[in-house]
């Protein structure tokens, strides 16, 4: 599957490529930013690792080796678009203006969410996989009744691509022509089981089996990611309906925290696509292509470091949540059972200042 | 050497390779419980020494084990599905409830379901959401399946055999906070038969009736009622569909009253109904209305937060103190 041909504007060696169907609009200043991007979610997420390993969170997900992918991806979406992630969309995040230490909270274990979906027009993630596709294309459905011009994003893996769910969204997506754009992650791995175990076609094939376009794109190619992410948007906001994107990427890290690759995965094939590095060709590229200065990075690094200095400070001061706080937001109504939980934490001496 | 010291991770492991070794149609389906060996390491070297005919890593899709697991049964085969954690139970829901519980009735009894689904379930272990719930009923609901939880490695080596070799279908509960903890395990003793209830400790004041993680924490309660001169008699239901009445009602006729105690929420409950029963069979028995501790009518809560959520000790003496206090 690695043969099927690609969308890419930039490979591995930070060398321009040309494409037939798409071309790069992005400015030098704009690449470099999207450089930065991807260095700080990379220094953070590196930060949220070593956080898990002290004991701080409860479980970390990596997403290192995908950043490209997020951040092409979150750079081309508006900001009246909305996006559904799983649980690995920390670029996505970052690209939708969320504080760092908001992606955290979950991982910590003092709350289910960690931000307002509405204000940053981002949901919170969704652990059960294939489930937000669904609710992504009903989003898109109520976009299509307004008429309003946004686009819908949502985010799954290799492995979520076998789940029904995934199917139904597609079936949903095809025949209401709804204003959405799978964006799949094919990081070759669903913890253990590599993409084989998922599929015998390559994933953006199955796109044509529910009417509408698929494209596999260079996941590590940021320039790339952007122009087709973006071109997928525009098709979803001006009625052309839906699509499906394949990011064609790798899972650098283990699945989690909790995870031990070594006893699935050899490290000849991590070496392949240390190669294939997203940060590394960029970065080539803007030296070469651009003059860009070494201090570039350097001041870069920096900023990143202080980000995540500030990630673990405000991690580490973050309160557990009340006890009681479990009662809240079950229902937007009094209700009777949850007046009598409260009543007896209360009881039993968690009453706290609510 | 016949017993050994195990956790009760590796007796189901073991429990699973000799159902393996006993039939050859016995198979194992699920999400990384090949290479990985699962991520309990339940099922740990079995894809090595069985193949993977055997040792099915599944795509992605809960829907499609259960329900491949189905066409299997109906071929003769006996498969053993594993879900990789409670909370993703729920996109196979559907298979369970309408094919797997109901294919036996609607064939006039030409398909058995002698099929096994596997779920770590409860809390206690620190987890993200979706990984520490407590399905139990929804299952205990549907006529037609049968639920066990075993809650010592004993036990679970023998009970995860019974439920594979048993022609119904079994949701096997195992409760994941206690995959580690250890028990001689005696492997030609086989340990009672998943549908007795087991009494783990004796007691003469009140009878604790529960499943589960909670089994451990209840013998705790009874231990720190003893110092308060209060003997728990802690019954481990074992199976929790069905549950066995009579042993519970032997110990009701004795002691008169009654806590149950589970981890899950307590509406339309496993624990709510075998309040009910026990209030109609032992009614001129009791001496003081039932009382259950459990999880609260709210999704499970972070996990900062969920020793508050869960029963413990102190709410279950709070519990046994009210049923003592009622004087009829
Ligand atoms: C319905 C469901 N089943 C199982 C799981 C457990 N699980 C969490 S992540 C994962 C693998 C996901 O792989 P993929 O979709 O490729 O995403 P990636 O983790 O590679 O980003 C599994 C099996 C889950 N979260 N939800
Ligand atoms: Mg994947």
């Amino acid at each position: 599957m690695d043969e099927v041909p690609m969308i890419q504007l930039l490979n591995p060696e930070g060398e321009r490529v040309s494409n037939s169907e798409y071309e790069s609009s992005l400015s030098a200043a704009e690449i470099l930013g999207l450089y930065r991007d991807m260095a700080i979610i990379r220094r953070l997420c590196n930060e949220a690792t070593s956080l898990q390993r002290q004991g701080q969170l409860a479980l970390w997900a990596p997403v290192q080796g995908q950043e490209a992918a997020q951040i092409g991806a979150g750079h081309a979406l508006l900001p009246n678009d909305f996006t559904f992630p799983s649980y690995r969309e920390h670029g996505i995040a970052w690209k939708r203006g969320i504080p760092p230490l908001d992606w955290l909270r979950l991982f910590r274990g003092v709350t289910m969410g960690g931000w307002d979906p509405l204000q940053y027009r981002h949901s919170n993630p969704t652990i059960v996989i294939g489930n937000q596709a669904l609710n992504a294309v009903g989003y898109a459905m109520g976009i299509q009744r307004d008429g309003a011009d946004e686009a819908v994003m949502t985010f799954f893996g290799d492995g979520g691509s076998s789940q029904g769910d995934i199917h139904e969204a597609c079936v949903f997506a095809g025949v209401f022509n709804a204003p959405v754009v799978f964006f799949i992650q094919n990081n070759h791995w669903a913890i253990s089981e590599p993409t084989t175990r998922q599929s015998r076609i390559p994933l953006f094939h199955r796109a044509s089996g529910y009417g509408f376009p698929g494209v596999r794109v260079d996941g590590n190619d940021v320039l790339a990611v952007y122009e087709v992410t973006k071109r997928a948007l525009d098709n979803a906001r001006s009625g052309n309906g839906p699509s499906l994107i394949e990011a064609f990427t790798y899972r650098m890290g283990a699945h989690t925290t909790s995870d031990d690759p070594t006893r699935y995965r050899l490290e000849a094939e991590l070496e392949t696509w240390r190669h294939r590095d997203p940060l590394e060709r960029v970065k080539s590229y803007l030296v070469r292509t651009h003059g860009e200065p070494q201090s570039t990075f350097d001041e870069i690094a920096a900023d990143a470091d202080h980000m995540a200095l500030d990630l673990r400070e405000g991690l580490l001061s973050l309160p557990d949540p009340a006890p009681l706080s479990m009662f809240d937001h079950v229902y937007t109504e009094p209700h009777p059972l949850i007046e009598a939980g409260r009543r007896e934490l209360i009881d039993l001496g968690f009453g706290g200042e609510q | 050497m016949t017993t050994e010291n195990l956790t009760m991770a590796k007796a189901i492991n073991e429990g699973l390779r000799r159902a393996m070794e006993k039939d050859p149609k016995v198979l194992l389906m699920g999400e990384d419980i090949g290479k990985l060996g699962g991520v309990f390491r339940v099922t740990d070297g079995l894809q090595k020494d069985f193949g993977e005919l055997r040792v099915v890593d599944a795509p992605l899709a809960e829907s499609g084990i259960v329900g491949a697991a189905v066409g299997l049964a109906m071929r003769g085969y006996r498969p053993v599905c594993e879900i990789q954690f409670d909370g993703f139970v729920y996109p196979a829901f559907d298979q369970i409830v309408s094919q797997v519980a109901k294919q036996h009735a609607r064939s006039g009894g030409v398909y058995k379901m002698a099929l096994v689904i596997r779920i770590p379930f409860e809390g206690g272990i620190g987890a993200i959401e979706h990984h520490s719930e407590s399905p139990e009923s929804y299952f205990a609901h549907t006529a037609g399946l049968r639920v066990y939880s075993p809650t010592n490695a004993y036990d679970a080596y023998w009970m995860i055999q019974e439920a594979i070799a048993s022609d119904d279908p079994v949701i096997f509960c195992e409760p994941k906070s206690r995959y580690w903890e250890k028990a001689e395990v005696d492997r030609e003793t086989p340990a009672r038969p998943a549908t007795e209830a087991q009494i783990r400790r004796a007691g003469s004041d009140v009878t604790v009736v529960t499943y589960g993680a909670s089994v451990k924490t209840c013998l705790r309660a009874a231990q720190a009622a003893e110092g308060e001169g209060r003997q728990l008699e802690v019954i481990d239901l074992r199976s929790i569909s069905p549950v066995d009445y009579p042993t519970l009602a032997a110990s009701v006729e004795k002691t008169g009253r009654v806590v149950v105690v589970s981890e899950a929420p307590p509406v339309a409950s496993v624990a709510g109904d075998i309040a009910a029963t026990l209030s109609e069979m032992c009614f001129y028995s009791l001496r003081a209305p039932i009382v259950r501790v459990s999880g609260y009518h709210v999704p499970y809560p972070p996990s900062r937060i969920e020793e508050e959520y869960l029963p413990n000790v102190d709410r279950i003496l709070d519990a046994v103190d009210r049923v003592m206090e009622c004087e009829s």
